[in-house]
């Protein structure tokens, strides 16, 4: 796969197609690959890869790459083209300055959760599909390739591109066996208390870094508005516990209905809090309100939320639901 | 030397919260250490660090500096400042360990920080030798000796047995507080301990990284590299590294009215915010490149500069395993290195 | 308990005045109508107003005023603002001197040297607590220059005190200018970098500039056509602060805090930092 992605940019580079290439860059370990734009086939050499470890989404760096001078070559992930389709949709991107070719994903090997099963001092790591072989300090160990997917990836949605120009390795297909909403809905069966206990307890641990904020390619504002001194919600001081609780209950607001569950909040959250859990409850009240919906799907569809019909439900359509009045 | 017998782990820490708060790393649900106050039941984690680092007992995400009233054209101000109680925090590793000394070099320069003093003052630091360090440490590179940590009582533990040394003032009376549990001992069995440690320091992927460059070159020949533009090309612009990172100590100072009356807050910062040097009329670090290299320039270049050549990391690896994007300060050492 | 440089004292504004459209300059004393500190020519303090911000501004009175400390203050943000909508009897808090100020007493930089100020627009400020310092102590010093400009002659800052005390003292030269012609005014015409060079200062002179961060640089080039060594200049920094002890770590140039290092710096010394200000 990685042999084949690499040739290809080399082609497109060398024909002038594009005059860059966004993808990832190896690290130290297996494990730490870094979002990097490539200009020469040397680069490529040195540095490109392609495997079951590249989890970071590049869709949203496309939004300030296709702004420069020339056309690029983004490599996409099926849960990446949403992303993109998204922000395209809200005119972030510019189409025309890039060349979309769509990769292959089995999922992404995460090593937090590969640590979590207390393999410790990784130092390398292969995977062949099936199994991943984890090299440490302290010895080799093998494991399902199933058992070391991150949150975005045990649950996913679909493995088909939704946008591309071209395609390496094959599409897959719409996953829409609900299996994303099954924690949603546990977290729904709770009484209040116990919702408020389990959020209170996962919010409390928020460091206020912004990583979920500044990875979230919905989070595309130029200014957000927790860093606007005028809105008065930009203390930065916890001086109870509204900022950590609201910080992520408002950015959930703001990103429904745009979120395409890409699991990049709960995957970058230092402090291990199951934001994606929050966008999914969003996702899940959409599809039932309003008729299934997937944001990035396509172009056209209109949102939801941005859309009114009279076919819209009322409100004590939601009590009926199950909310109470 | 001192000596416990391990199934009296529990014991101890009893005896220790008997006297005064005592905090810990601990599991959380997630199966991840962070520092708790410990209590009945609580059980020292096995993890080799806590995500957050330790500085958070010393220099809290948030302090209240003080408190004004507003009456028309008065104010009155309200010092609020506590004598602390004294504390222990137990199970330090020797990097957050000597994160203090750093940390220290900031907040007791004149004018000395009254907040963190007193904080420093009242907090007795008993820290705990690693035993299996991992793949993204690199405290040895800064001169941390991973099996022989600071602090003011350095703690072992074995398969059988805790051993507790003293290394100032403050450590012998936390061991005279709870002699009586322990018993007098050789070095022997910690001696082995350290040997071994060293042995797996040795193998360690990061052993042998070389801070040399900063060393040679100037200020200003590393400021104007060309490779801060690529290095930090994928930099999200976000607080992670800054907000795990043991010695990152800048800071905001915020008001909040809670609507009778004013807080005056500090709280953490991160010099990677794109508001972080902005005025009402520039910015002096206007783009993500300016930022990102300020962080790194602060720990390798300007913090030794000021401080007799010693860096502002100390090696612990949290950003290495907390970045979205896998960028770190052992990535920046190394391309520079490599130059 | 010890002393917390962090924690202000009270401040009352006793007199406010009018610069120009958009700089007033604030008198404050302490509550106990003392002044609250002594300080350096060039040193700053924090000022604050509880719930709208904090923020360095420099002391703009002479140390030899013994009564109370002014600030010239321009309004561009959300505090400058507030501290612009401020009656007299308003009370404030203070903290400070902070920084280092300028070498005054210091034989090697200033002390018994040839001074020439050059200022543009609110730049005055910084430098009025030293040329007011420098004339009360006039025995200490040599010649004494002006160069002042601004973008018309409503915002010259300390208009009345340059017209009535400055341009009245036999023993310094005050050159004024505006950027573009204007009613009522006979004096030259033309930016600050171009009057400089056209009235050639003697280049044995120790040069002293604030202003704009353009008019900085031109005149800078200017100064050293003439002939000006770079540690000939000395100059005063403003950045973003929050502590202003140093700490909290956003105003560095390189390995310099302007909070605690400068605001006064030498441009030799900013010569061997990185170009971020």
């Amino acid at each position: 796969m990685q042999e084949a992605v690499i040739s290809r940019a080399k082609e497109l580079l060398a024909d002038g197609t594009v005059n860059r290439v966004v993808g990832w860059k190896a690290g130290e370990f297996a494990y730490d690959t870094t979002p990097a734009v490539f200009t020469s086939a040397e680069e490529l050499d040195a540095g490109f890869i392609y495997n079951d470890f590249c989890a970071p989404n590049l869709s949203k760096y496309i939004i300030k790459e296709s702004r420069k001078e020339g056309k690029l070559l983004v490599f996409l992930k099926p849960c990446d083209s949403y992303s993109f389709n998204q922000l395209l949709k809200e005119h972030r991107i510019l189409r025309e300055n890039v060349y979309i070719i769509g990769v292959e994903c089995t999922g992404k090997v995460d090593a937090d959760t590969v640590k979590s099963k207390g393999i410790k001092g990784i130092t390398g790591m292969e995977s062949d599909g099936e199994n991943v072989t984890v090299h440490t300090l302290y010895g080799d160990k093998t494991i399902p390739k199933s058992e070391t997917l991150g949150d975005k990836c045990k649950t996913c949605k679909s493995k088909k591109h939704v946008i591309f120009d071209e395609m390496i390795g094959n599409d897959g297909e719409v996953n829409n066996d609900g299996a994303r909403f099954e924690m949603v809905k546990k977290l729904e069966k709770m009484t209040s208390e116990e919702r408020y206990e389990f959020w209170r307890g996962e919010l409390s641990k928020c460091i206020r870094c912004n990583a979920c904020r500044n990875v979230c390619p919905a989070c595309s504002c130029e200014n957000c508005v927790f860093d606007n001194p005028a809105s008065g919600i930009q203390q930065r001081a916890a001086t109870d516990s509204f900022e950590e609780n609201m910080f992520h209950l408002i950015r959930a607001f703001h990103v429904a209905g745009r979120c395409t569950d890409c699991g990049e909040c709960t995957r970058v959250c230092p402090q291990n809090i199951p934001l994606h859990l929050l966008n999914r409850k969003y996702i899940k009240d959409i599809n039932e309100f309003y008729g299934e919906y997937q944001a990035g799907e396509d172009l056209d569809t209109r949102a939801p939320l941005n859309a009114y019909t009279f076919g819209d439900c009322e409100p004590n359509i939601v009590y009926k639901r199950g909310g109470k009045e | 030397m001192f000596r416990l017998p391990i199934e009296k782990l529990d014991d101890l820490f009893a005896a220790v919260a008997a006297a005064q708060t005592l905090y810990l790393p601990a599991d959380g649900k997630d199966g991840r250490a962070s520092y708790v106050k410990w209590e009945e039941g609580v059980k020292l984690s096995k993890a080799l660090n806590t995500v957050r680092s330790a500085k958070d007992h010393f220099f809290p995400q948030t302090t209240n500096l003080c408190d004004f009233n507003m009456n028309g054209k008065n104010i009155e101000i309200i010092d609020n400042r506590q004598e602390s109680e004294n504390f222990v925090i137990f199970g330090v590793r020797a990097c957050d360990a000597r994160s203090f000394t750093i940390l220290d070099k900031v907040f007791l320069a004149e004018p000395v920080d009254t907040y963190y003093a007193t904080r420093r003052e009242h907090g007795t630091v008993i820290t705990l030798a690693c035993t299996e360090p991992e793949e993204n440490c690199f405290c040895s590179v800064f001169g941390i000796d991973a099996a022989s940590p600071e602090g003011d009582a350095a703690c072992h533990i074995t398969e059988d047995a805790l051993y507790i040394n003293a290394n100032t003032e403050k450590g012998e009376k936390f061991i005279e507080s709870v002699k009586d549990m322990l018993t007098e001992c050789g070095t022997e069995a910690v001696d082995a301990q350290k040997a071994q440690t060293a042995e797996i320091m040795k193998k360690l992927p990061f052993a042998n990284v070389s801070t040399d460059y900063f060393r040679k070159n100037t200020l200003l020949d590393i400021f104007n590299s060309e490779h801060w533009k690529k290095l930090s090309e994928a930099c999200l612009g976000c607080g992670t590294c800054t907000f795990v990172c043991p010695t990152c100590q800048c800071y905001d100072i915020k008001d909040f009215d809670t609507g009778h009356g004013i807080k005056r807050y500090r709280t953490w910062d991160s010099c990677m915010y794109s508001d972080f040097t902005k005025m009402a009329a520039a910015n002096s670090r206007n783009s993500q490149v300016e930022r990102f290299r300020q962080r790194f320039m602060h720990k390798l270049v300007y913090f030794p500069d000021n401080n007799n050549g010693e860096f502002g990391c100390v090696g612990c690896g949290r950003c290495l395993s907390r970045c979205p994007i896998s960028m770190n300060i052992i990535k920046v050492i190394k391309t520079f290195g490599e130059e | 308990m010890l002393n917390e440089t962090l924690i202000p004292k009270l401040g009352v504004v006793t007199d406010i005045r009018i610069d120009t459209p958009d700089v007033k300059t604030f008198r404050v004393v302490g509550t106990d109508g003392k002044k609250l500190f002594e300080h350096i020519p060039g040193q700053c303090a924090m000022l604050s107003v509880p719930g709208v911000g904090e923020g360095m501004f420099s002391i703009t009175s002479s140390p030899t005023n013994k009564e109370f400390m002014e600030f010239s203050i321009k309004k561009c943000g959300c505090l400058t603002s507030w501290l612009h909508m401020m009656d007299v009897g308003q009370q404030i808090t203070v903290r400070g001197p902070y920084g280092n100020g300028f070498p005054v007493e210091d034989p090697e930089k200033l002390k018994g040297k040839d001074l020439l100020f050059i200022a543009g627009g609110i730049g005055l400020a910084p430098l009025r607590s030293v040329i007011n310092y420098c004339r009360d102590k006039r025995e200490n010093y040599g010649s004494i220059q002006i160069i002042y400009g601004s973008r018309s002659k409503d915002d010259l800052v300390d208009y009345q005190e340059i017209l009535n005390e400055w341009l009245a003292d036999d023993g310094i030269t005050v050159n004024l200018t505006i950027d573009r012609e204007q009613e009522g005014w006979d004096g030259h015409v033309g930016f600050v970098p171009n009057y400089v060079k056209e009235l050639t200062p003697d280049i044995s002179k120790t040069v002293l500039i604030c202003g704009p961060p353009i008019m900085i640089k031109f005149t800078l080039a200017g100064l050293k056509e003439l002939g000006f060594k770079e540690t000939q200049v000395f100059t005063t920094m403003e950045l973003r602060m929050k502590c202003a002890i140093g700490k909290c770590g956003r105003c560095n140039i390189g390995n310099k805090y302007v909070c605690k290092d400068g605001p006064v710096f030498r441009f030799d010394q900013l010569g061997e930092l990185p170009n971020e200000y």
